[in-house]
């Protein structure tokens, strides 16, 4: 069956770098955790799209079954993730990393 | 059966110490008495008696040559070519010890129950006494040199550990440490001894050394020892004898041994563990025979001891410190008779002084008693009447001592006389040494004799309200003693001990009165027992009469009864007497401060070193080494101090950093590696 729309992997790869890089910078300078975590889902599912789209480009399945490993770990450190923002709020009061800086010195 | 002898004391130690060491030690957990605690120790060392007695009368029924008994409990250290075996070994020599120590020591054992009534720790107290009969026994009927040397040092802890006994007091701990430090240097002698016999000799059991030397050879190695190097082992041992029996020049912890509760001075200091030098000579008189040197050396450091030491007994006033130099002096006796050759008469002194000075030392403990920790002769005076039954006795240990006939002292200290005279090791000038010092001695025993007991009192008897008061100072008076059962501490009055501590006393005054008889010249039967270790001894140099003998013996006697009478004229008119000694007064300041010996000692010895133990304390020790430790810890805190600015607390600076490390990584896996 002939492909309804034809598109060029170069403009996916970009999409996906762009994706990447608005998580990657997320990270660097929001200071609410809760934002961070979603940026980082943000850069592992612009990962999980770049491993598709060689998978689909070289035919090979490696990629996709990549992708699952990812989604599956992805998952589980949200988990761990939000359990730990939860105990931290609990705690400290705050999900401010500026004002948690236990580590200093 | 041997092994008994040494276990009883033992299981009397553990009982007694752990008893001591769980139940009583505790903070507020209520002492047991002397009673039941001394009970225990003394039955231990009563049944230690009476194995040593059996073991005595078995070894009488074997023929002379063979009598040996031996045990070998387990095998002790196997190292190399040296085999050594836990292995007990009483012969003549051993046996005769074994009596002494558990026969007086039982004497002592019994007698303390009464002396250290009042004290606040009698079980810990039982439990070292014990410990130290473990000791000396394992002294005497070691079979090898290590097993001698363990109990060597056994005592020596022991010793330390009874001087100071009293260890609140800071006089009295530093009078232990004194001994236990002296005894080192000794022990470092007989150590290197050891070391040299085992290197020559290939054996440390005393059997197989008697064989490899008798007979020039052990089994399949040949023996390569050189006159010099038997010396050298025998001035060595000597060493270590020197400090156990506290001869010139490491005689200076003794007299302050004196610091210890009394009946531990007339069980270590002066019967027992002091002697164990001449046990270790008597024991080694085949090696020592070998080398007239070291003999030479010997007999005249023995003669010269008992020579000084009587001299600063004269003017010492602590009833104590009198009997500690006088047992010093006795010492140098039989350390004259052994160097001399005569061996068994230096055992046979033993046996007498350990009878003899145990009394006099116990005596003395009687009077301290019942002075009331009084311990200053020109403070007493006049007790004959106060104390008749310890009186009584006294004077029989005076009379032995200055060795008066028939009592025992002068049948043992007149056959050393007469060896030092007449055998071939002997000269006047030994002999000479000797006598002078049996007149001191007869005249400083009077002295002490007649200023305790004869006269009238130097002191007043005044009521003390409180028995808490007066003991404190000395004991550390239990207040839970209360029912002990003599009338001590009701009234302040000089009074009698109680029967448990003359009874003891009565059976030494017996022996010292009647032990001499087992060594009569020319018929001794202490001699003929020992032969079988003791090869008979009667090399009398040739121009020597047979009627010298009987003219030494009139002089010696005429000699004690000359100082006897001096003494007992002069302290008859005490003003008169310290009239004297102000017109000799340089004479008998010098002997007052015991010809400043220990003063020497410091300042040759003590200070040097402790100046050089300051320079590299603080040189060395404060300058390098902890300036070396310091300078590792420093350079950490630095370097901490340094890199802690890196340590901000801030997740996205390490994040930021982790982005760096990646892109640099992965920058240097794509085109670094290309």
């Amino acid at each position: 069956m002939e492909p309804v729309m034809q598109v060029e992997p170069w403009v996916v790869l970009s999409f996906c770098a762009a994706i990447f890089f608005i998580g990657l910078i997320g990270v660097m300078v929001r200071r609410n955790i809760l934002v961070i975590m979603m940026c980082i889902e943000l850069m592992l599912n612009a990962v999980n799209l770049t491993f598709v789209v060689f998978s689909r480009q070289l035919n090979h399945l490696g990629g996709q079954m990549s992708v699952f490993f990812v989604i599956t770990v992805a998952a589980a450190e949200s988990a761990v993730g939000l359990g730990l923002v939860i105990a931290m709020y609990r705690t400290l009061r705050s999900i401010d990393t500026d004002e948690i800086q236990l580590l200093r010195e | 059966m041997l092994a008994l002898i040494p276990l009883f004391p033992l299981v009397g130690f553990l009982l007694n110490g752990s008893w001591y060491l769980f139940g009583q030690a505790p903070a507020g957990r209520h002492k047991a008495g002397a009673g039941v605690t001394g009970t225990l120790a003394s039955l231990m060392i009563g049944l230690s008696f009476v194995v040593s007695a059996l073991l005595f009368f078995q070894l009488t029924g074997m023929p002379a040559e063979s009598r040996v008994i031996e045990q070998t409990l387990f095998p002790w250290i196997h190292a190399g070519d040296l085999n050594l075996l836990m292995t007990f070994r009483l012969d003549p020599l051993s046996s005769i010890f074994t009596l002494v120590i558990t026969g007086v020591g039982t004497l002592i054992h019994i007698y303390s129950i009464g002396y250290m009534g009042h004290d606040a720790t009698p079980g810990k107290f039982f439990a070292y006494l014990n410990l130290f009969c473990f000791a000396m026994l394992m002294l005497v009927i070691g079979s090898s040199m290590p097993i001698l040397f363990m109990g060597w040092e056994g005592v020596g802890l022991c010793s330390y550990l009874l001087i100071g006994y009293w260890y609140t007091d800071m006089e009295k701990a530093s009078a232990g440490k004194k001994a236990f430090i002296v005894n080192r240097i000794g022990d470092l002698g007989f150590l290197l001894g050891m070391f040299m016999i085992y290197w020559n000799f290939h054996t440390l059991d005393f059997q197989t050394l008697h064989t490899a030397i008798t007979q020039g050879h052990v089994v399949g190695v040949a023996s390569a020892a050189d006159p010099a190097t038997i010396t050298a082992i025998c001035l060595l041992l000597f060493v270590g004898c020197m400090g156990k029996s506290a001869q010139i020049p490491l005689y200076v912890w003794l007299p302050d041994a004196m610091a210890g509760p009394t009946p531990v001075s007339a069980l270590i200091h002066a019967a027992t563990m002091v002697t164990s030098g001449v046990y270790l000579v008597s024991r080694l008189n085949f090696l020592y025979s070998l080398s007239p040197t070291a003999l030479n050396v010997m007999a005249a450091v023995g003669a010269f001891t008992a020579f000084f030491a009587a001299t600063i007994a004269i003017t010492q006033r602590d009833i104590k410190k009198v009997l500690a130099y006088s047992t010093v002096s006795q010492l140098g006796y039989m350390f004259l008779g052994c160097g001399v050759g005569a061996y068994s008469a230096g055992v046979f002194h033993v046996v007498t002084h350990a009878f003899f000075k145990a009394l006099l030392f116990l005596g003395a403990g009687s009077v301290i008693h019942g002075m009331h920790e009084e311990q200053d002769i020109m403070k007493m005076g006049g007790l004959r009447s106060k104390m008749p039954r310890t009186f009584a006795v006294f004077a029989v240990a005076w009379l032995a001592i200055c060795g008066i006939p028939p009592f025992s002292g002068f049948f043992s200290k007149d056959e050393i006389l007469w060896q030092a005279y007449s055998s071939g090791n002997g000269s006047v000038v030994l002999w000479a040494l000797g006598a002078g010092t049996a007149v001191m001695t007869a005249f400083y025993m009077t002295r002490l004799f007649s200023l305790t007991f004869l006269g009238t009192p130097r002191f007043t008897e005044k009521p003390v309200q409180s028995n808490v008061t007066q003991l404190a100072p000395k004991h550390g008076h239990h207040a839970d003693n209360h029912d002990h059962g003599h009338a001590h501490g009701d009234d302040g009055r000089v009074h009698e001990s109680p029967n448990v501590m003359i009874y003891p006393l009565i059976i030494l005054a017996i022996l010292s009165a009647f032990g001499g008889f087992m060594g009569i010249p020319h018929m001794s039967a202490l001699e003929h027992w020992l032969e079988p270790v003791i090869p008979e001894h009667n090399i009398i140099a040739p121009n020597i009469s047979a009627a010298m003998e009987w003219i030494l013996m009139a002089v010696s006697v005429l000699g004690a009864v000359l100082g006897i009478g001096i003494a007992l004229k002069g302290y008859s008119n005490i003003p008169k007497m310290e009239a004297l000694a102000k017109r000799w007064a340089w004479l008998h300041k010098l002997l007052d401060n015991k010809w400043y010996v220990d003063e020497i000692y410091e300042a040759i010895f003590i200070r040097p070193l402790v100046g050089l133990s300051n320079l590299i304390w603080k040189g060395f020790d404060v300058g390098v080494i902890d300036r070396l430790i310091n300078g590792v810890g420093k350079t950490s805190e630095w370097t901490g101090q340094t890199v802690r600015v890196l340590q901000t607390g801030s997740i996205q600076v390490y994040a930021f950093v982790i982005l760096i490390g990646i892109v640099a990584t992965v920058g240097y896996l794509i085109y670094g590696l290309a």
